[in-house]
């Protein structure tokens, strides 16, 4: 049975960690290496790395940080911010991650998810849309979610999807930061319109919301979140327990049980 | 050494990474007296069999790789590379493998019920039908990293372990020293590293 996976995100700016980090025992919770290996050895199943760096500088320590990460942590590793072209995705490929996540490079460039599936295999491209509602339907947004692009969302993802994107992830605008609840609603209108894995996001305040997740949406593979996990709000050990007594099929590491 | 095959397939970094964190020295390389030297060979691969298949050949690693393993060398082919081990693939036509180890590759949607994603991916748990070296310390049930839409079949003499995806899939094979694992060890946390150790060990 394949497990449904947890999945902490990590913001990047100049190499660091951002949206505050409160972790005891921990010496440098702003080190994106040490966090990931945190991460990792508390039975993380997978890491985002998101890189909100504007400068070309900022840039060159992001996959310094991405190769030194992926030479200690050993759980697939996935990068998104600022991939626009295929060199983009070459450029983060070769320091180690696993998968490339688009969004709004996709927007500008329709061809660019048929393009990347077509030369690093489906399984590599992920589509990350942030969507929320408007005038009740679901709509696209840009530029890390303050854009409307008018599109509307599930045709939009599952164009995507037929273009090569191998995952969704689905961030509700509508949910994020509120931690009330992941969107369900959206999440099940994405699930029902595509058959490939789909990843939630927004909305995640307890462990009780991921429990909720997984089962009222079998469709679901996975659950991302950033700051609850970063602040230790909820601690992926408690989840993944919680996980087992509910019956969801989870990933206990041997050397985290 | 342990010698990783590079024959233009894939991405090899977290392969060479995770055998340098468990202090194994290796070698990316497509040079044939490296490998002739290395202990023990591992032949990676991503992506399409058939594009794969003929980069192998074209390079003449594949005839190099099959008297290596001929001469008892453990040899342990990963995702795609455990693949290219069998006999041939069903992958977009009929495509021929290296024959080390009897039986084909096909895809995941003949067997898997409605409703199962293709590709295959995530953690999936490991269970075992035969005991073998590569498993060393292993438990039934843990999880392993797999990304795959093929899988092979035909080869019940040679399967080590299985994983459920509605079916039964192989999850690992060996036949000697020849040994292959259909998902991905250097993504696999501290059980993969571990049966990246046992296969650092193992004798020729």
């Amino acid at each position: 049975m394949i497990t449904k996976r947890i999945i902490p995100c990590l913001d990047v700016r100049n190499g660091r960690v951002v949206k505050g980090v409160n972790f005891e025992g921990l010496r440098d919770v702003s080190s994106p290496v040490a966090l990931a290996e945190y991460y990792s050895s508390c039975g993380a199943d997978e890491l985002v790395f998101y890189d909100i760096t504007a400068s070309s500088d900022g840039r060159a320590i992001f996959t310094d940080i991405l190769a030194e990460t992926a030479k200690r942590v050993f759980i697939p590793l996935t990068v998104g911010g600022g991939i626009n072209t295929l060199d983009d995705f070459d450029r983060v490929l070769k320091c180690g991650a696993d998968k490339v996540s688009v969004n709004s490079g996709a927007i500008r460039n329709p061809s660019l998810i048929y393009e990347a599936a077509k030369r690093y295999g489906n399984q590599c491209v992920v589509l990350s849309a942030d969507v929320k509602r408007v005038d009740g339907t679901f709509h696209v947004f840009a530029k890390g979610g303050r854009e409307d692009t008018g599109m509307e969302a599930i045709g939009w993802i599952r164009r995507c999807v037929d273009n090569g994107a191998g995952e969704i992830v689905v961030n509700s605008i509508d949910t994020d930061g509120v931690k009330g609840g992941f969107d369900l609603e959206m999440l099940s209108a994405v699930c029902d319109a595509v058959d490939v894995p789909v990843i939630a996001s927004g909305g995640a305040g307890t462990i009780q919301d991921f429990i909720q997740l997984f089962r009222s949406i079998p469709g679901v593979d996975a659950g991302l979140a950033a700051s609850i996990f970063h602040f230790g709000e909820v601690r992926i050990a408690d989840l993944k327990r919680e996980m087992v007594k509910n019956n969801i099929p989870t990933r206990i590491d041997g050397d985290t049980q | 050494m342990v010698a990783v095959v590079d024959y233009g397939v894939g991405n090899l970094f977290s392969l060479k990474s995770s055998f340098e964190a468990i202090g194994t020295e290796v070698t990316v390389t497509a040079d044939r007296e490296t490998i002739a030297r290395a202990d023990r060979i591992i032949l990676p691969g991503v992506g399409a069999f058939e594009d794969a298949a003929k980069k192998l050949r074209s390079s003449g690693l594949a005839d190099f790789i099959c008297e290596q393993a001929g001469r008892g060398k453990p040899l342990l082919g990963i995702c795609l590379g455990m693949q290219l081990l069998f006999d041939k693939s069903y992958e977009y036509g009929v495509h021929e493998g290296l024959g080390l180890i009897h039986g084909t590759v096909r895809p995941i949607a003949d067997v898997a019920p409605a409703g199962y994603k293709i590709p295959h991916i995530g953690w999936n748990a490991l269970h075992f039908t035969r005991p073998n070296g590569l498993f060393a310390g292993l438990c039934e049930g843990d999880c392993v990293y797999f990304v795959h839409s093929y899988y092979a079949t035909d080869c019940e003499d040679a399967v080590i372990a299985t994983t459920e995806y509605g079916a039964p899939l192989t999850a690992a094979v060996a036949c000697g020293n020849v040994l292959g694992c259909q998902f991905h060890p250097e993504k696999s946390g501290s059980v993969g590293l571990k049966i990246l150790k046992a296969f650092s060990e193992m004798k020729g």
